[in-house]
C-alpha cells in the first residue's frame, strides 16, 4: 500500500508552515501516499491537520519544503488548477445556485458541453441517491443531504483526489456513522485516493487505510488503524486513539524488547518495550481496559500480577467497566464482557490483575 | 380545512380562535401601548407634514379667498368665453374687496406664478379700486392694455378654485396657450425638469463611485483581522463624525482655484499659473464632497453582508477548477447583492434628495433639485416647493418600487 517515494501519488517532503514567522505550526512533514489510499489525518484541533489539508489544496502556501502530486511539485499551482475536489466542514454548498447548478459549476468552469455536463450530474447525484433533488437550493434540505451533494460536487468532474475537511462534524451520531460508510465505498468504488482530516477517533479507524496523528504540528504515527489501536508508538497517540490506562514506573529489567517495570509502589508488571531502551529509565506503561485480565486462567503463566481494589462497577449492557484502584491510580479501569455465568465483582473487593505482556506497552514519559 | 380549524373549541366549548384572541389580548394591548409614543410621534412629525405638503402642492387660496364675484361669472360663463363688461364689473368689485383686505398682492403673485410679469397689474388696479368708473372694459384697458389677455383670464379661473395642477404644470415645464392648450415652455426657461432628470443622473452618478469605492474597502474590512479591521472602520467611519460643514469646507480649501490641489499641480509644474483646474463650485464639486459624505452608506451595508460570508465559498470555487474572477464573478458578487441593494438604495435616496452639500460647493450648474425646493421656500411660494417636493418623493417611491421588482425588498440587508 505505501508507495516508495518515487511512485508516490501525493508527497510532502519537508514541509514547513508557519503562519506569524515565529512559531511552527508544521514541523518537518513527510508524508507519502500511494494512489487509491484513503488516508486520515487525526489530531487535536490545532495540531497542524488541516493546514497540512489546506497546503495540499492551494489555500495555504508550504513555508518550506515541497508538495508533489502525481509527480509533479504543486507547491506554484493556483488551486484552481490542481484538479482537487474538496467536501468542506460547513459543506460550502453555494447558497444561490441550486443543487443542479452547483453539480454544474465545476463542469462549466472547464468548458463542459451542456449534454455532457447533464449526464455527469445526473451520475453524481444518483451516485449519492439524491437524483431528485436536482431542483432544490441548499437551504431547503437537511444537513446530511446537503453533505451528499457537497460529496456529489467534489466528486462530479473526476478528480483523482479527493479532501474532506471533517465533512461530518456538523451530523448527528446516527448520520454519521451512515455517512461514513457511504464515504469508504464511494472510495473504493471509484478507487479514489481520499485524504481525510477528523479529530474524531472513530471516523479515523473506521474509514481510513491508513492513520497520520497529529499533534504540535507533527505526525506521531502514521500506520494502518489495527495497529494504531494495538501498537501506539508513543504516549501521545496510546492516549488520544480509543482508552488506555496508564500507569508511571521505572524500567527493572529489559531484556530485548521484553521489560519488567516497578511501580510507584514497588510492585512489578510485564511490559513490551516500545520506546525506552535501558534499565532506571522512567515509563509510562499503556494497557486496553479491555485487555485486562483477573482470572487466573486467562493470565499467561508466570507473568507478574498485582493487586487492585475494586472502586465501582458500571453496567453499560455489553460490557461491565470496573474502575479500580491500582498502584496508587484510582482511575485504572477495567472491562469484562456481561455473559450469564460471568464472576460477580463487587465495590471494596481485591482481585489480583495481570495481562499478556504483548498488550501493556512501555512508552515515553509525558 | 380552514371550515374545520374554525369549528374547534376549547374544553369548555368556547370557539377556539376566541379564546386564542381573547387570551393574547393583554400581550397585544400592552404592546400597542408600548409603541404608542413613537407612533404619535411619527404621525405629528412625519405623516402630518407629508400629507400636508401635498396637500399645499394641489390646493392654494390666495386668489380664490379674494374673488367671490370672478368665481360666480366663472361659474356662469363656460371655459373659453370673452371676458365681457359682466366679468370686468366683477374683477373691480373683487380688486375693491382686495384693496380693503389688503390681498392683491397674494392674489397677484398667485396669477404671476402661470402668466409672469401679471403681479404689477392687479396691485395697481387695486390700489386704484375705488376709483373704477364703468364701463369697466375699457377703464381696466386703459389701465393695461393686456386685461383683455386669454391666458390672463385663463389663469384667474384656474386660480379661482383653490384645487390646482397649475404647480404641476410649472414644474414639468409646461403652460397653457391662449386656448387652453398644454405647451412646452420656452427651450431657455425649462428649469425643473430637466434639473429633475439631472439630480437623478448625478445621483446615479454618485451612487457608481460610491459603489466602485466601496466595494474594495468592504471587502478588506471584511476579510482583515479584527484589530485591524477595527482601525480600517474607525476610518470609514470618521466622515459621520464630522461635522457636515468643516468637511465641505475642508473641500472647499482642497479644491478651490487657489486651493491645496491646484497650488501642489502648479508648483509641480503639471499645469500652468493659468490653467488652474475648476474643481469646485461646479457639478465635479458636488460629486466629489457628495461621493465623500455618503461613502460610509454604501460601506457599511456591503460590509454587514460581506462579513457573514463564509471563506469557504471561494475556496470551494477554487478547488472546483474557477478562476478567481470566476470565483468573484458567479460565487462572491452574487451572495453581496443584499448588500449592494441596501447601499445603492440608500446612497441614491440620500444623494436624490441633498441639499446642503451642493448648496455650499454646486455653484451654478452643481445645483439638485432640493435647492429649488429650497429656493422656492425661501420665496414663500409653498405650494410650488409642495409640488416640486412631491415630484422628488414620487420618483424615489417610483425606484423603491423597482429595486423591489428587479431584486425583491425583503432582500434588504442594512446591517
Amino acid at each position: 500500500m505505501v508507495g516508495s517515494r518515487d511512485d508516490a501519488f501525493v508527497s510532502f517532503e519537508h514541509v514547513q508552515k508557519s503562519y506569524d514567522g515565529e512559531t511552527l505550526v508544521v514541523k518537518d512533514l513527510n508524508l507519502q501516499l500511494a494512489k487509491g489510499e484513503f488516508l486520515t489525518m487525526l489530531g487535536p484541533s490545532g495540531s497542524g491537520k488541516t493546514t497540512c489539508l489546506m497546503m495540499l489544496a492551494g489555500f495555504e502556501t508550504a513555508t518550506h519544503g515541497e508538495i508533489r502530486l502525481d509527480g509533479k511539485p504543486i507547491n506554484q499551482v493556483p488551486p484552481h488548477k490542481r484538479g482537487i475536489g474538496m467536501v468542506f466542514q460547513n459543506y460550502a454548498l453555494f447558497p444561490h445556485m441550486t443543487v443542479g447548478e452547483n453539480l454544474s459549476f465545476p463542469l462549466e468552469v472547464r468548458g463542459m458541453g451542456k449534454s455532457e455536463r447533464e449526464a455527469k450530474i445526473k451520475r453524481a447525484l444518483d451516485m449519492v441517491q439524491m437524483g431528485a433533488f436536482a431542483n432544490r437550493r441548499p437551504a431547503q434540505m437537511s444537513g446530511g443531504q446537503q453533505q451528499r451533494i457537497a460529496l456529489a460536487r467534489a466528486l462530479v468532474f473526476d478528480p483523482k483526489l479527493v479532501l474532506m475537511d471533517e465533512p461530518l462534524g456538523a451530523l448527528d451520531k446516527q448520520l454519521r456513522e451512515h455517512m461514513q460508510f457511504e464515504i469508504k465505498h464511494l472510495h473504493e468504488s471509484l478507487g479514489i485516493t481520499v485524504v481525510y482530516v477528523t479529530h474524531d477517533q472513530g471516523e479515523a479507524l473506521t474509514m481510513s487505510d491508513r492513520v497520520a496523528v497529529f499533534n504540535d504540528g507533527r505526525i506521531q504515527q502514521l500506520a494502518p488503524p489495527a495497529e494504531l489501536y494495538e501498537r501506539p508508538q508513543n504516549s501521545f497517540v496510546a492516549g488520544f486513539i480509543g482508552e488506555n490506562n496508564k500507569l508511571a514506573g521505572v524500567i527493572e529489567d529489559i531484556d530485548g524488547d521484553r521489560a519488567v517495570v516497578r511501580l510507584e509502589n514497588g510492585e512489578q508488571i510485564d511490559a513490551t518495550a516500545v520506546n525506552v531502551k535501558e534499565k532506571g529509565e522512567k515509563t509510562l506503561v499503556s494497557i486496553r481496559p479491555e485487555r485486562v485480565e483477573f482470572k487466573p486462567d486467562l493470565i499467561p503463566a508466570g507473568s507478574h500480577t498485582i493487586d487492585a481494589q475494586i472502586l465501582e462497577i458500571i453496567y453499560m449492557g455489553d460490557i461491565l467497566r470496573a474502575r479500580m484502584r491500582v498502584a496508587g491510580n484510582d482511575e485504572f479501569v477495567m472491562k469484562y464482557r456481561n455473559t450469564i455465568d460471568q464472576t460477580q465483582l463487587t465495590p471494596g473487593q481485591h482481585i489480583r490483575i495481570g495481562w499478556n505482556p504483548l498488550d501493556a506497552r512501555a512508552l515515553d514519559m509525558i | 380545512m380552514s371550515d374545520v380549524a374554525s369549528q374547534l373549541t376549547t374544553a369548555d366549548g368556547r370557539p377556539l380562535k376566541a379564546a386564542l384572541a381573547s387570551a393574547q389580548a393583554r400581550a397585544k394591548r400592552r404592546a400597542f401601548f408600548l409603541v404608542l409614543p413613537l407612533l404619535l410621534f411619527i404621525l405629528i412629525t412625519f405623516a402630518v407634514p407629508i400629507g400636508q405638503m401635498l396637500q399645499r402642492s394641489v390646493y392654494n387660496d390666495q386668489f380664490s379667498k379674494s374673488v367671490p364675484a370672478l368665481t360666480q361669472w366663472f361659474a356662469e360663463n363656460p371655459k373659453g368665453s370673452a371676458p365681457d363688461e359682466a366679468a370686468f364689473t366683477a374683477l373691480a368689485s373683487d380688486l375693491l374687496l382686495m384693496k380693503e383686505t389688503r390681498a392683491a398682492g397674494d392674489a397677484g403673485t398667485r396669477i404671476n406664478y402661470v402668466v409672469s410679469g401679471t403681479r404689477s397689474m392687479f396691485t395697481k388696479a387695486a390700489r386704484g379700486a375705488d376709483k373704477l368708473e364703468p364701463p369697466y372694459m375699457e377703464t381696466f384697458l386703459d389701465l393695461d392694455e393686456d386685461w383683455d389677455e386669454p391666458q390672463i383670464w385663463n389663469a384667474m379661473r384656474s386660480a379661482a378654485s383653490p384645487w390646482t395642477l397649475d404647480f404641476y404644470t410649472i414644474a414639468f415645464d409646461l403652460e397653457r396657450d391662449a386656448d387652453g392648450k398644454l405647451q412646452k415652455v420656452d427651450e431657455n426657461q425649462r428649469v425643473y425638469f430637466r434639473l429633475y432628470i439631472r439630480t437623478f443622473v448625478l445621483a446615479s452618478v454618485i451612487t457608481a463611485i460610491c459603489l466602485v469605492l466601496a466595494f474594495p474597502i468592504a471587502h478588506l474590512l471584511a476579510t482583515l483581522p479584527m484589530a485591524k479591521a477595527n482601525l480600517l472602520m474607525i476610518l470609514v467611519l470618521l466622515p459621520f463624525w464630522t461635522s457636515l460643514l468643516v468637511r465641505t469646507t475642508s473641500w472647499i480649501v482642497l479644491l478651490q482655484g487657489q486651493g491645496v490641489i491646484n497650488s501642489v499641480l502648479v508648483a509641480l509644474g503639471i499645469i500652468s499659473d493659468d490653467g488652474r483646474i475648476q474643481m469646485i463650485y461646479n457639478q465635479t464639486g458636488t460629486i466629489i464632497a457628495m461621493v465623500h459624505i455618503l461613502l460610509p452608506f454604501m460601506v457599511l451595508p456591503l460590509y454587514s453582508v460581506m462579513r457573514v460570508i463564509p471563506v469557504s465559498y471561494t475556496r470551494a470555487a477554487r478547488s472546483l477548477g474557477a478562476t478567481s474572477w470566476t470565483t468573484f464573478r458567479r460565487i462572491y458578487l452574487p451572495q453581496t447583492i443584499p448588500g449592494i441593494g441596501a447601499g445603492v438604495l440608500l446612497v441614491f435616496i440620500l444623494a436624490v434628495g441633498y441639499y446642503i452639500t451642493p448648496a455650499l460647493v454646486g455653484g451654478a450648474d452643481g445645483q439638485l433639485f432640493s435647492n429649488m425646493v429650497q429656493f422656492h421656500m425661501t420665496k414663500a411660494n409653498w405650494s410650488m416647493a409642495a409640488a416640486l417636493a412631491t415630484m422628488l418623493l414620487v420618483g424615489v417611491l417610483v425606484l423603491y418600487w423597482l429595486y423591489d421588482r428587479l431584486i425583491g425588498i425583503d432582500k434588504l440587508k442594512l446591517g
